[in-house]
């Protein structure tokens, strides 16, 4: 188990690396911030001041490596446009984004695995054919365009949920969340569902496709054989082997939901990277676009290893003796 | 006479299918008295696997017991409903599948699987509950059975699998086991090891068997008494002496002389010609009359299952001669 995690670490470190290079590499190609940065007055040595300040005179590779030299002491650089560290900028949105995509992430789970349980156990039954059409429409509807129309419904129209923003948030571990306060909850409902529509169509497809391979299985009937009740045999051998696929999936996608809530956050102004992101291309100030970017590779990297030893738990066996496949 | 511990009457399991209703058993009649073990035999698709898991109520839909009784010591099976299978499911009526591969759930440990047996009939604590499957498992010759219990099927062979599965259907002493093929995905080293283990495990406890094959010889190592079956009915049934030493019905008798003897070493294997016809078109009539060698006008009618007495009939117009049979040992 430990040389497992060894070595997926050091694997971690090779994308880390790569795509830091890759990052930098794009992100120099694109534009020239000074254009936006400077007001059109400013004369030629104002301008040459300003490249000389950020460093943009420097060839490219040295500015690659003034880089690494101070990210791996944990400086991003400065961002151009706010003039503070840009980590700290990233990082101090990243909550709100974070608390979006796990309450997104909880609303899929909570309602998609029974749904897709209920639709796997009874194909042909009303409910199941409901719930897989209701699965088609999570799928095919645009986000922006749904929550709109949530907007729309329970903002405007019935006016029982607030339309934007974070709402009121308490302090936990000297971070600022929504989800404390009555007045937050009411602000991350609409955003959540709307994150949440996708994966939720996902987790049904995949839980009722699970199911109905499981269900047909000798285990389960030989389940059945021994007398157990259908609460166990649906609650525990049924579940516990569709959740492979689905935590999977699911690790995968919680880093692609926190990533690319960009969408969500800019319909519902909800303050998070996503719209940091958005907002930091436009004025092209690349220092925060790479520390978004390496900080959603460090993400996904770390849920990906969570994913695989949260799987090694769920199927013992890929459970993980070292050389042993 | 008394009454058997198993009787099925007219059993009728029908598939509903877009392309018909197949009759995969379709009248079965057996009847079978405590500790006694009866071989069920047949080709593939002569619906003995679905007879024996209709008795439990065990058939997937679209498959569904359409008529007959199931008389389990006076109790009707077929009527019954799920809770009070679900009561008489391991704990009276125990089920052994044929792939040992598939019958235990890959993700569960083998205690889990075990305790939750014990567990599903009787109020005992999770530690008497192990216990008694260290003890189950003991009984089926699993060595270190503690290590075992904490084990995942991947980590057995498939013969040790089988003996897991036979331990959870010894759980509680069970009146009747019915077995589903559990040798045939075995070695043959491995499958007369366990033939060897259920039959002795039945003697000692009492348990009634049925044994779900296509392997007369099996049968004749291990049965009292032997019911062929097929096209979804039984079409012969009798002892293992009569079975084997004078079959009357030709298919049973075509079935044995396909099996290899050492009496008839160096003259080409018999087999019965053509194939088990499909469910969805049976013959009108006596389903084997395409594949007979001695087919009759009468034959376009559906023979009954009688014969000596009720035990020992056969379902044929034409039987073949009560001849003893040379290679009957």
């Amino acid at each position: 188990m430990l040389v497992f995690i060894l070595r997926r670490l050091a694997q971690s470190a090779v994308v880390v690396v790569a795509m830091s290079v890759l990052v930098f590499a794009g992100i120099f190609a694109i534009g020239n911030p000074i254009d936006v940065l400077i007001s059109p007055e400013a004369d030629e040595f104002e301008r040459a001041a300003a490249i000389a300040r950020l460093g943009l005179d420097k060839p490219m590779h040295e500015q690659f490596l003034r880089f690494v030299d101070s990210a791996l002491g944990g400086d991003l650089g400065t961002s151009f446009v706010h003039g503070v560290p840009a980590l700290g900028l990233v990082l101090q949105r990243f909550p709100a984004t974070l608390e979006l995509a796990l309450c997104a992430m909880l609303v899929a789970v909570a309602l998609g695995i029974p749904l897709g349980l209920w639709a796997g156990l009874k194909p042909d039954s009303l409910a199941g054919r409901v719930i897989m059409t209701g699965s088609i429409l999570g799928f095919s509807l645009p986000t922006f365009w749904v929550g709109m129309m949530l907007i729309m419904a329970f903002a405007v129209t019935l006016g029982w949920l607030p339309a934007g923003g974070r709402g009121e948030t308490a302090s936990l571990f000297g971070v600022q969340w929504s989800f404390l306060t009555a007045d937050g909850l009411a602000h991350l409902i609409l955003p959540a569902v709307n994150l949440a529509l996708f994966k939720l169509s996902l987790v049904i497809r995949l839980a009722r496709a699970g199911t109905r391979e499981v269900a047909l299985q000798d285990y389960v009937k030989f389940a059945r054989a021994k007398g157990l009740a259908p609460a166990r045999i649906v609650g525990v051998h049924i579940l516990k082997n569709i959740m492979i696929p689905v935590v999977t999936v699911l690790g995968l996608e919680l880093g692609s939901v926190i990533a690319f809530s960009v969408v969500t956050e800019s319909v519902f102004a909800w303050p998070g990277m996503g719209k940091l992101l958005i907002d930091s291309i436009l004025q092209l100030d690349r220092p925060v676009v790479i520390a978004y970017l390496l900080v959603t590779v460090l993400l996904f990297v770390v849920i990906n290893l969570i994913v695989d030893l949260v799987y090694s738990l769920l199927d013992p066996r890929i459970r993980l003796g070292g050389g042993r496949a | 006479m008394t009454e058997p511990l198993l009787r099925v009457d007219g059993l009728k399991t029908h598939f509903l299918t877009r392309a018909g209703t197949v009759k995969a058993v379709d009248g079965v009649d057996l009847r079978l008295d405590r500790g006694e073990i009866l071989g069920l035999v047949g080709e593939s698709g002569s619906g003995k696997s679905v007879t024996g898991q209709s008795i439990l109520g065990l058939v997937d839909p679209p498959g569904r017991v359409v008529g007959g009784r199931v008389l389990f010591q006076g109790e009707d099976l077929v009527g019954a409903g799920e809770k009070r299978l679900r009561a008489i499911r391991g704990r009276r009526i125990a089920m052994i599948f044929q792939d040992p591969m598939m019958t235990l759930n890959p993700v569960l440990s083998i205690g889990t699987q075990m305790v939750e047996a014990v567990r599903a009939h009787e109020a005992v604590s999770r530690a008497e509950a192990w216990e008694r499957s260290r003890r189950a498992l003991a009984r089926v010759g699993i060595a270190s059975p503690d290590e075992r219990l904490a084990s995942y099927p991947h980590q057995f062979s498939g013969g040790m699998r089988q003996r897991v599965a036979i331990a959870i259907a010894l759980l509680h002493s069970p009146d009747l086991i019915i077995a589903d093929e559990p040798t045939t995905a075995l070695d043959v080293t491995i499958q007369a090891q366990i033939l060897f283990e259920v039959q002795k495990l039945c003697h000692e406890t009492g348990t009634a068997l049925i044994w779900v094959t296509h392997d007369l010889a099996v049968v004749s190592a291990l049965a009292d008494r032997v019911a062929v079956m097929y096209a979804g009915r039984v079409v012969e049934t009798g002892t293992v002496a009569e079975i084997i030493g004078a079959p009357r019905h030709p298919y049973t008798r075509g079935l044995l002389e396909s099996v290899p003897s050492r009496n008839r070493r160096g003259v080409p294997l018999r087999s019965i010609p053509g194939m088990t016809p499909s469910v969805l078109d049976l013959p009108e009539g006596c389903a084997f009359r395409p594949r007979c060698d001695r087919p009759t006008a009468a034959c376009t009618t559906m023979p009954e299952l009688a014969g000596e007495r009720d035990d020992r009939a056969w379902r044929c117009w034409n039987p073949v001669a009560a001849e003893v049979r040379g290679d009957a040992a």
